[in-house]
């Protein structure tokens, strides 16, 4: 079971992550994105953003840096071979553009049982080297417990 | 900002439909690209060991694929402002033949005011839905 007392803590930020414009468009083809915005800096610039953006998904990569926190923290009682992605959405101010340094805090916004189940809903928020939030990403995770 | 005219938009309007074919090769890519190497992604044997049907495609592999249907409509990735889905079903991914998600886009709500859209997304892999409540929000 996951320790219901770790509802509301709040991880330290993370280490700055620079987005590199090779990386997101490793990231778009895999995701098979063939907008010009993730993969052509002259049709980025054209559209108003500095180099290539990336896709909406691309934030997960900032995100997994926070969860993996989480699911190494002892306090939280999170057993990895357990989980299951449960649902993911990311709410963005805007787009992130190759060139970002950015940082995510991760919150524990809700531990709740289902029977034998945990249900855990992570909110984390990723902030550009300005502090200005760029993305609020919240994934809610399934622990399976003992059948 | 874009070519879409809000006005001219129905609730129901289908805006563009896909076919995504995820192979090993697609779940390999994205683990790379993405830093996710489970082994659920590419190992037949751990894959077993843990109950599953087969090897799976990432959740967060078909949630970013998917997606690609409102942005190919709109035409910039940057205009979806808001995005979320929830895991309802995995999607088996055959070592020769891969897995074939369809995705259908629909408008489900117009906010005219803001000049948002919603696009409601289907996924259906092997005549079954694999996303629930999977909704772009387009900022025209």
């Amino acid at each position: 079971m996951v320790n219901p007392n770790v509802q509301g803590k709040k991880y330290p930020a993370t280490d700055p992550y620079l987005v590199g414009r090779e990386k997101i468009r490793e990231f778009a083809h895999a995701v098979q994105s063939t907008n010009p915005m993730n993969l052509d800096v002259f049709a980025a610039q054209a559209a108003g953003y500095t180099d290539v953006i990336a896709p909406p998904t691309f934030a997960v990569v900032i995100q997994e840096r926070s969860l993996s926190t989480v699911l190494g923290d002892p306090d939280a009682d999170i057993d990895f071979s357990r989980v299951v992605h449960g649902d993911q959405r990311f709410i963005h101010a805007r787009p992130i553009v190759a060139g970002d340094e950015l940082v995510s805090e991760l919150e524990v916004s809700s531990v709740k049982s289902l029977g034998a189940h945990s249900m855990v809903t992570f909110e984390t928020k990723i902030y550009d080297a300005t502090r200005e939030l760029v993305c609020t990403a919240i994934s809610t995770l399934v622990v399976r417990g003992d059948e | 900002m874009t070519h879409i005219n809000i006005a001219t938009l129905e609730v129901g309007q289908e805006i563009g439909s896909t076919e995504f074919l995820l192979t090993r090769d697609s779940l390999v890519r994205y683990a790379g690209a993405s830093g996710d190497f489970n082994q659920i992604h590419y190992r037949d044997d751990v894959a077993a060991a843990v109950g599953l049907p087969g090897v799976l495609a990432h959740g967060m592999l078909t949630m970013g694929a998917a997606v690609q249907v409102a942005v190919n409509w709109v035409g910039n990735a940057g205009a979806i402002v808001d995005y979320q889905v929830r895991f309802t079903k995995p999607v088996v991914v055959d070592p020769i033949n891969g897995a074939v998600v369809v995705v259908t886009g629909k408008v489900g709500e117009i906010d005219a005011e803001n000049n948002v859209v919603r696009v409601d997304l289907e996924a259906v892999f092997a005549d079954t839905k694999v996303l629930g409540k999977a909704q772009a929000r387009v900022q025209l």
